[in-house]
């Protein structure tokens, strides 16, 4: 069983979905325990960094989410709350990567918020198994993780930055792998089959 | 880079999409779902599906269809047509769709986009401005198909929407749009000069070189068209081989 975090942010159908269209048993959750006991927890968000951890906080699964031993997907914000600290609301997050999240300077080709389909490279980990560096994804965001350690594949809009994240158990990706036509759905597969 | 997007725009009337060439791979070009799923297929980037039912009862079918929509294509959609309230959002956000773009609502009251935006993201808000070159050469939006100009100059009103909380523009030029003649790429151009939000150029495009103009000469982030691909002169798929060759960056 896989869960999906229901921590009022943003809709969840679209991940929900994503993973129906996989055929994967899931189910959309607050409760501690459901998450605790699933086999894969996805933490997906749409929206404003320090609401997404005000809502974690509000719904008591700060604690729940940075102790989860299973495999962990965090989906834009959903990744973003899993850093150390973002900008947008200057607020500390879970701090599970070692990564702080900041604001896109906007350029003249360089649009903010960053979207649409762009390239992600320097791939690695079994999440990104089958797939080449140079595969487009689907972003929309205005804050970016900048890179880290932790970081397992990159994108470029106006800076380098982390397009996805591994620390342990946890993975989150910038992008949302859920409106990324085919590639998306082979980076979901994956994440199912870890 | 973030690639430059093509993006299919499909009219939906009483729940069935109009305009549309029977393709060979689809069993019924009026079903939404399947002609989205065929765009996909063909390399679209985003939909738009722009519901013109005039009726009550065609809209309840529309959100449904957005429901259907949803569940059966990976790639981002918008919809829009007769969004005119909070409510509206979030009907259409619940039925799965990734963003809404609203256009005469937001002339009649701007602080729909300050509170769609607030509750759903900038990214859910897309603005969609039907403009027109009047005879003293300002650009005003207009409303009714162009008929009625309002007192909104195309410039300050696009920066107040983006100030309000727009995460796109979708700007169709009324001199250009059914001329199939090109689009107007100097006030594209300016238009991104003065905005920092991506612009979706709609209206105009006859051929491969226009839309490659409002691209590279114009600055748009997207390109937004219908009737070439529903009467099937051009398959999406043709459209960015063509552009990739021109040395515009598209996902392939």
């Amino acid at each position: 069983m896989i869960a999906i975090v229901d921590y009022k942010m943003g809709n969840l159908r679209s991940v929900e979905n994503a993973l129906r269209r996989l055929g994967a048993d899931f189910t959309v959750t607050a409760d501690a325990d459901v998450i605790r006991r699933a086999d894969k927890v996805l933490l997906p968000g749409v929206g404003n960094a320090a609401e997404a951890m005000e809502n974690l906080r509000a719904a008591g699964l700060v604690e729940v989410i940075r102790s989860l031993r299973q495999p962990v997907l965090g989906i834009c914000v959903g990744m973003q709350v899993m850093c150390r600290h973002s900008e947008e609301g200057d607020v500390d997050c879970l701090g599970i990567f070692d990564a702080r999240v900041k604001r896109f300077l906007p350029l003249p080709e360089v649009k903010v918020p960053h979207m649409g389909w762009n390239k992600i490279g320097n791939l690695e980990t079994k999440l990104f198994k089958d797939l080449e560096g140079g595969s487009y994804v689907y972003f929309v965001h205005s804050y970016y993780p900048e890179l880290c350690p932790d970081t397992i594949a990159t994108a470029t809009h106006g800076v380098m930055f982390s397009a996805a994240l591994k620390y342990e158990n946890f993975y989150g990706t910038q992008f949302h792998p859920e409106k990324s036509g085919d590639v998306g759905e082979r980076i979901i597969a994956n994440f199912l089959q870890l | 880079m973030v690639a430059k997007r093509i993006i299919p725009c499909l009219d939906v009337k009483e729940g069935r999409t109009v305009k549309g060439v029977n393709f060979v791979d689809l069993r019924d070009v009026g079903d939404a779902v399947e002609l989205g799923q065929h765009y996909a297929r063909a390399g679209a980037d985003e939909l738009v599906y722009l519901d013109i039912s005039a009726t009550r009862e065609g809209r309840n079918t529309f959100t449904r269809l957005v429901e259907r929509i949803a569940d059966g294509i990976n790639i981002p959609f918008t919809v829009g047509g007769g969004i005119s309230s909070l409510d509206d959002a979030a009907r259409l956000l619940d039925a799965g769709a990734d963003k809404i773009s609203i256009n005469s609502a937001a002339i009649a009251s701007p602080s729909l986009i300050d509170s769609i935006a607030a509750r759903y993201g900038s990214q859910f808000v897309v603005v969609a401005i039907d403009a027109k070159c009047m005879e003293d050469g300002v650009w005003r939006a207009t409303t009714h198909g162009g008929s009625r100009p309002t007192d909104k100059e195309l410039f300050s009103w696009a920066h107040e929407a983006q100030e309000r909380g727009a995460g796109e523009i979708l700007f169709t030029s009324m001199n250009h749009d059914g001329t199939r003649a090109g689009y107007p790429c100097d006030t594209f151009a300016r238009l991104s000069e003065e905005i920092t939000i991506p612009i979706i150029a709609s209206g105009g495009a006859g051929s491969v070189k226009d839309i490659a103009d409002v691209l590279t000469l114009g600055r748009a982030d997207a390109a937004l068209a219908a009737s070439i691909f529903h009467f099937g002169e051009i398959t999406v798929q043709e459209l960015k081989q063509e552009l990739k060759q021109m040395n515009i960056d598209v996902r392939l």
